[in-house]
């Protein structure tokens, strides 16, 4: 089986044990929900505020929720052991990291998605006209943490301080990832939109130099 | 069910350590399985029984030393079927769903007819569709066993089998384990004192301290590598 078949039936499993179980969608739901509304009562949400903060706020709302996200998906694998059954049995190891990095970006797009109406609501901002370019960067942004925060996880997995270790090394290097997502959203809900493709660049570029990094080191992560 | 092993896989350690941190595992250990030898082996708790195993499995790689395999054809798997002290399936699928998964991972045919057919064997037919989570411990392990023996594996490695197994389906076990021996498969197995399993098995080694200390062929003095103290 190659590697591409691997990764659509372990992203299947993930699908399916994420919809039996319903731990990690509810949970990142219900704490970015939270975070959002907290932040909404901190300043008077006038547009021109909206404008300023609420790109940065709606990026860091994300990030606290990818690393509750990012901190199961091989803490999972632990309980039972199976990270061994699925050594055991697919042919390229990395296929276990497409998977976890696809279902990553999945859930995390999802919660993107149903808290941007929220965020819309309650800081007063409105997407129309500008939804591609917010797909686009919202999709960019969040398949970016996942790459790094699925390496990651799955180095703290194995050390001991483990519920420490990952946001501790995940939040300094997702930074770069924070600041080029928030300021492409921050001139895509300006007044007058673009879009800023120099951001977009740099995401696309961060995510590729990532994804070829787990590629070629990624098996030495899962080893024993 | 069991199918002719393609060829029997032979496995030779040759001086392996395994060490964490500073305690050693496995020591200077040099142990030679023929193709189709059915190994039990013994040892008190900590002997090194299950690292073996796990560099067997090559999921983990010794600190020192050399794991090499014989009879790999190219077109072989050799990949080995593997129940662990854990069960290695996934709580929240069901017995069907997690066997499906496994057998779609190591491409295996007619895997649906597969599944079913190794699920009613293990005696879990009824319950295929229930969540791994309602079951109990031999129920799981029967799963896990399931699992192992999905891709028909020319190598099997088994951490105490019998684990919370009822005398049912330990008959069972031991009557496929048979099977699966005389098809071919070269099966290396822990266990805790002589027990129905124990039986299949051609040859015992006993661990002590990361070491074979005892290594036998003989049925008549089986009995002496199993018997002592702690177990």
């Amino acid at each position: 089986m190659g590697l591409l078949s691997n990764a659509a039936a372990l992203l299947g499993k993930e699908v399916r044990t994420e919809f039996h179980s319903r731990e990690l969608l509810s949970t990142t739901i219900v704490f970015v929900l939270i975070v959002v509304v907290l932040f909404s009562f901190t300043f008077d949400p006038t547009t021109n505020e909206s404008h300023r903060f609420g790109p940065g706020l709606l990026w860091l709302a994300f990030l606290f929720a990818a690393s509750l996200m990012l901190q199961s998906c091989f803490l999972r694998e632990q309980a039972n052991d199976t990270l061994s059954a699925l050594r055991l049995a697919v042919s390229d190891p990395f296929a276990i990291f497409l998977a976890k990095i696809g279902a990553n970006t999945l859930f995390l797009l999802m919660t993107e998605l149903l808290m941007l109406p929220v965020f819309a609501a309650l800081f007063n901002v409105s997407f129309r006209g500008r939804l591609p370019g917010i797909l686009l960067t919202f999709f960019l942004g969040s398949l970016g943490i996942s790459v790094a925060g699925t390496a990651l996880a799955a180095i703290s997995a194995q050390a001991r301080m483990r519920e420490l270790l990952l946001p501790l090394l995940l939040l300094p290097l997702l930074a770069p990832i924070l600041v080029a997502s928030t300021e492409v959203t921050v001139s895509l809900m300006a007044p007058e939109p673009f879009m800023q493709w120099k951001g977009i660049g740099f995401l696309a570029v961060f995510d590729v130099v990532f994804l070829t990094a787990l590629w070629l080191f990624g098996e030495y992560l899962l080893e024993e | 069910m069991v199918a002719a092993a393609e060829s029997s896989i032979g496995l030779r350690f040759e001086k392996v350590d395994k060490r964490y941190g500073a305690v050693y595992a496995l020591r200077n250990l040099t142990l030679a399985i023929a193709p189709g030898e059915c190994v039990a082996l013994a040892g008190r708790n900590g002997s090194g029984k299950t690292t073996l195993l796990r560099i067997a499995s090559c999921l983990t790689r010794p600190t020192r030393g050399t794991l090499s395999f014989s009879g790999v054809t190219e077109n072989q798997n050799p990949r080995a079927g593997f129940v662990a002290h854990a069960t290695m399936v996934y709580d929240e699928l069901t017995a069907k769903e997690n066997l499906v998964f496994f057998a779609k991972l190591l491409g295996v045919a007619n895997r649906q007819q597969r599944v079913d057919n190794l699920l009613r064997e293990v005696g879990l037919g009824e319950r295929k569709d229930s969540l791994v989570r309602t079951f109990s411990r031999g129920m799981r392990q029967r799963v896990a066993i399931a699992r192992a023996l999905l891709a028909d594996p020319s190598l099997l490695l088994f951490d105490e089998p019998a684990t919370g197994l009822d005398p049912e389906a330990t008959l069972w076990l031991t009557g496929h384990l048979a099977k699966l021996r005389d098809s071919g498969c070269t099966i290396l197995m822990s266990l805790h004192g002589e027990s129905e399993v124990a039986r299949l098995a051609t040859r015992a080694v006993r661990l002590d301290a990361g070491s074979v200390v005892a290594d036998t062929r003989s049925g008549a003095t089986f009995q002496s590598v199993f018997s002592f103290a702690g177990g």
